[in-house]
């Protein structure tokens, strides 16, 4: 082992799909319960505990759950950007997996910031929806996750699959920014970011909820999307096996089978 | 605490719809991970195993 390749054996350790479901295991309950005490700190903040606004008045308490929903639906699309790089120049397994395992929860983050922040233009502009940059560009996101999720569904190979399907998230990519500076592009209902060089442009009492309920969807996510990354390697290592099931019986094989030439355990390093 | 005013039916109606999405979502991924592991679970009484599995008998279950 040279120097050079060291941190790269070291991730592909890690990441190697049989050596990720045993050590992933042991994050899942330590992330639920994390994730249990943000959101009961964070809801008794919000509800609570935290002042009305003084131009919005108590409508604000819908930014606690409409902001880390809007932050979410653009981390995950970010991180399934990053995997679809993965999947592209490494053609790594694990990469195809947390790209697919990340889309539904996206969209399903994505369509909660639409509809809160729907409900909170209601009050606060005095209109449910408003074709503004913001607005639009988040709609786009959602369509595109839609588009990525039924583009998995029509593939019956996943890893040619993901090769295709990681170039259309790339090229959706390009939605990342736009949604990010659309309010200092265009002019629209949405107010510009809160976080600027001299500081927040809120005040304590109001960001510290905001804060707390973010970092509780952040640990949620990445809880669900653990689990669901080791339910898709679960699910392709059971189609491997019924395929190979298949193949064997119609050849007249034995049923104790040699499964290592599939799609998640060629690529890894060692046999699982 | 909130006060009642005009703006009460958006944030109730705001977190009783995330709350509903949450546990539409938490149900979902938890349902689709059981499923997989009664799949794996069902091929193994079958006899339908990976080849390390002769090696470690206990492995499925390590990773389920």
């Amino acid at each position: 082992m040279t120097p050079d390749n060291k941190p790269k054996n070291w991730f592909s350790a890690l990441a190697h799909p049989g050596k990720f479901m045993r050590w992933s295991r042991y994050f899942i309950w330590p992330l639920i319960i994390l994730t249990a005490i943000s959101f009961a700190i964070g809801l008794w903040f919000a509800l609570f505990n935290s002042p009305p606004d003084y131009q919005m008045g108590e409508t604000v308490r819908i930014m606690y759950i409409h902001v880390p929903n809007a932050w979410l639906s653009q981390m995950v699309y970010s991180i399934m950007a990053i995997s679809a790089i993965g999947s592209l120049v490494w053609r790594h397994p694990l990469a195809d997996v947390a790209m697919k395992a990340a889309a539904p929860l996206g969209a399903a983050f994505t369509a909660m910031a639409l509809f809160t922040g729907s409900l909170w233009g209601r009050p606060a502009w005095g209109t449910y929806w408003e074709w503004d940059g913001r607005m639009t560009s988040t709609l786009v996101l959602f369509l595109i996750y839609l588009g990525l999720i039924a583009l998995w569904n029509t593939f019956s190979d996943q890893s040619k699959g993901a090769r295709i399907i990681a170039v259309f998230t790339l090229v959706g990519a390009i939605n990342i920014p736009i949604i990010k500076f659309s309010v200092d592009w265009w002019n629209g209902l949405h107010q510009p970011s809160i976080i600027k060089a001299d500081g927040l442009s809120m005040p304590a009492e109001l960001y510290t909820p905001l804060l707390i309920m973010t970092l509780a969807f952040t640990l949620l996510f990445f809880t669900l999307h653990l689990i669901n990354m080791r339910t898709e390697v679960l699910r392709r290592r059971a189609n491997s096996l019924e395929r190979q099931h298949v193949i064997a019986s119609s050849g007249g094989a034995s049923t104790s089978l040699d499964v290592t030439n599939t799609d998640l355990d060629n690529k890894g390093g060692d046999n699982d | 605490m909130i006060e009642f005013e005009a703006g009460i039916i958006f944030i109730i109606a705001s977190y009783v719809g995330v709350a509903l999405v949450l546990s539409l979502l938490i149900g979902w991924v938890w349902l689709n991970s059981n499923k997989q592991k009664a799949r794996l679970v069902d091929l193994e009484k079958r006899g339908i195993h990976r080849r390390s599995k002769k090696n470690n008998p206990d492995k499925t279950e390590q990773t389920l």
